[in-house]
């Protein structure tokens, strides 16, 4: 199989284990994350950190609604997301459930919450790992991106790289640390140790290809019941990043939940940037002659 | 709750550009924070690219019978890439496993192709340093140096790749215009070593060459501010900005003593100074606006957005929205 430069760096890509070198194996899994049916449990945060012995990175009480671990980072690979917001009132149908009286809001809007699973989104074109220097980050036969912490030198340069903030420098232990999608359960037959223990199936672990279809499904189906604003986000080949390995269906525009609303991996510019770069190495080399060329004594 | 602006609820001065509206979650920044060390990794982009253009000199001073100006330069050329060897190494979080980093070629990864330019580079540079300092094996140490001289241009930019070929806005957004600030700063700190270092009667090319890339470093970097739009703001200000300001000024007045004093002995070594110094906190400049921008969830979607708005302009069908 072969594949041009452009497929390689930015375009879509339909096999990425078959790009990185994999004759045979198996189909690319990933994560489709349902934000609307997400209760904001947690379940996810703590079974990875079980299941990955993620070392406690700290608790802090921040004031952003129940969301105590911030972010994604080296020691916190889910991360559920909780925005309180004010919408006009929908008028939804009383299920007799026990309710909190809502009286710092006025009579025509609602408060909503949104709760949301974040992760690595094992893109298909992965910044982080086409930058690695050590080649510790590679991309697994699941199509995953997976970081190895015998070879990670701490070299940092996965960081800024990600357009979406995700891997990082674990303090004190100076390695990168990221999701593996739980690459030791897949290569058992298991899934993630998230989508275990999710209990209301907000994350589901999959083959892409279904789990495509199936977001598509929901979110029309979420649209025909009113739902205007629920959108995938990730899902499509032909976005910046070749599209996600984990995609998700979100209720309000990304930048709310701390993502990237239109991410494009890096290196789609890089054959630019070397040509540029080439230019300015002879330029410099030019510059030195032309400085001698002539010169007074 | 998600807010436009972490400020929005303090009564402000009106600001003469107000700013742009975005939403995010509690103002937190979207990227990482860069984890490269300073002063290290500026440390570095400075010495590195005044190691290369110095490598370059050194062969052109020999060939031009210029022997004070290319043993400074030799020198120049070795201790930069040995400094630079020693601030990469220390930068790593593991700098036990340094040698990871030659166990694979990858051409997608900069810092890869940089191990691979700067482990030669920094061999053959000390070689042809040490060789003109004992006067062992001239000829050899000769072919290193031209060795060496064909990997100082590389030397000289490809560290604005390394910068460039990230998600940071400040400095993606800037990977046209770079490599030539950084190719522009490091002629300026080779030209401004050749003026600290070489007698009076060599300098000549010295002070030209100093002058050149201070001009092209400071037009580079006007255009790179410019073209950056609302995010070339974060080499305006802060700390970023001092250090671009200061490093302006400096590159100027080296340049015109460069250019106006060379002859003497004491307004060229300081005019040498200035340009290496000028050379120096444009790094620090760069690197510094970098962090700004990942800092901020502004640079990350403001830009997005309007990408996104324009392509959805493009793809709608015509008479529409």
């Amino acid at each position: 199989m072969s594949f041009t430069l452009d497929q390689r760096l930015a375009a879509p890509l339909p096999d990425p284990a078959g790009e990185a070198g994999y004759a045979e194996h198996p189909p690319r899994m990933g994560f489709f994350t349902d934000t609307s049916v997400c209760i904001g449990c947690k379940a996810c945060e703590v079974a990875c950190k079980e299941w990955n012995l993620v070392p406690d990175d700290g608790l802090d009480l921040t004031g952003m609604s129940y969301d105590n671990s911030v972010g994604l980072g080296a020691s916190t690979w889910r991360h559920v997301a909780f925005v309180e917001q004010t919408t006009p009132d929908r008028h939804a149908v009383d299920l007799g459930m026990p309710s909190v009286p809502q009286g710092a809001v006025e009579a025509d809007r609602e408060v909503r919450w949104l709760m949301a699973s974040d992760v690595c989104k094992h893109c298909t074109h992965a910044a982080c790992l086409d930058v690695c220097p050590t080649g510790s980050l590679f991309r697994t036969e699941f199509g995953t991106v997976v970081v190895q912490e015998d070879i990670c030198n701490g070299c940092g340069y996965c960081v800024p790289a990600c357009p979406y903030g995700v891997i990082d420098i674990r303090p004190g232990d100076g390695r990168a640390w990221k999701c593996t999608l739980c690459y030791d359960r897949l290569g058992a037959g298991q899934e993630p140790a998230c989508a275990k223990a999710c209990p209301t199936d907000s994350i589901q672990f999959g083959e892409l290809d279904e789990l495509r279809e199936r977001a598509a499904r929901r979110v029309d189906a979420l649209q025909a019941a009113g739902v205007e604003k629920a959108r995938l986000y990730g899902h499509d080949p032909a976005d910046g990043v070749g599209g996600d390995g984990a995609f998700f269906l979100l209720l309000d525009e990304p930048e709310v939940y701390g993502l990237p609303p239109d991410p494009v991996v890096t290196t789609r510019d890089l054959p630019a940037m070397w040509k540029r770069a080439a230019v300015a190495a002879a330029g410099v080399v030019a510059a030195v002659a032309a400085a001698f060329l002539g010169a007074a004594r | 709750m998600t807010r436009a602006h972490a400020d929005r609820r303090k009564p402000v001065e009106e600001p003469a550009v107000p700013p742009a509206d975005f939403r995010s979650y509690y103002g937190r920044p979207i990227l990482k924070q860069p984890t490269w060390k300073n002063p290290d990794v500026p440390g570095y982009l400075f010495s590195g690219g005044l190691a290369g253009a110095s490598a370059v000199v050194a062969e052109f001073a020999r060939a031009t019978g210029r022997p004070g100006l290319a043993r400074t330069a030799r020198l120049g050329a070795a201790g930069g890439a040995l400094a630079g060897v020693v601030l990469l190494v220390h930068d790593l979080h593991r700098p036990a496993r340094f040698l990871n980093m030659l166990r694979v070629v990858k051409p997608t990864s900069p810092l890869s192709v940089g191990t691979w330019i700067l482990s030669p580079f920094s061999a053959l540079a000390s070689a042809a340093a040490a060789s003109e300092l004992t006067g062992i094996a001239p000829a050899l140490g000769r072919l290193a140096g031209v060795g060496a001289a064909a990997l100082g241009g590389p030397m000289t930019s490809y560290t604005a790749v390394l910068l460039t070929n990230t998600a940071v806005p400040a400095w993606h957004g800037a990977y046209r215009e770079m490599p030539f600030v950084f190719g522009g700063s490091a002629a300026a700190a080779a030209g401004g070593l050749g003026l600290v270092g070489a007698p009076v009667a060599e300098n000549a090319p010295a002070a030209r060459l100093g002058a050149a890339g201070a001009a092209v470093e400071l037009a580079a970097g006007a255009l790179m501010e410019h073209r950056l739009g609302l995010i070339g703001d974060r080499y305006r200000t802060g700390a970023a900005g001092t250090c671009m300001r200061v490093a302006k000024a400096l590159s100027v007045i080296g340049a015109a003593g460069a250019l106006a004093g060379r002859r003497h002995r004491g307004v060229a070594a300081a005019s040498g100074a200035a340009l290496m110094a000028g050379s120096l906190l444009t790094r620090f400049g760069v690197f510094l606006a970098g962090k700004a921008s990942a800092a901020d969830p502004r640079d990350t979607v403001v830009p997005q957005r309007a990408r996104a708005a324009e392509a959805d302009r493009a793809q709608a069908p015509e008479g529409t929205g």
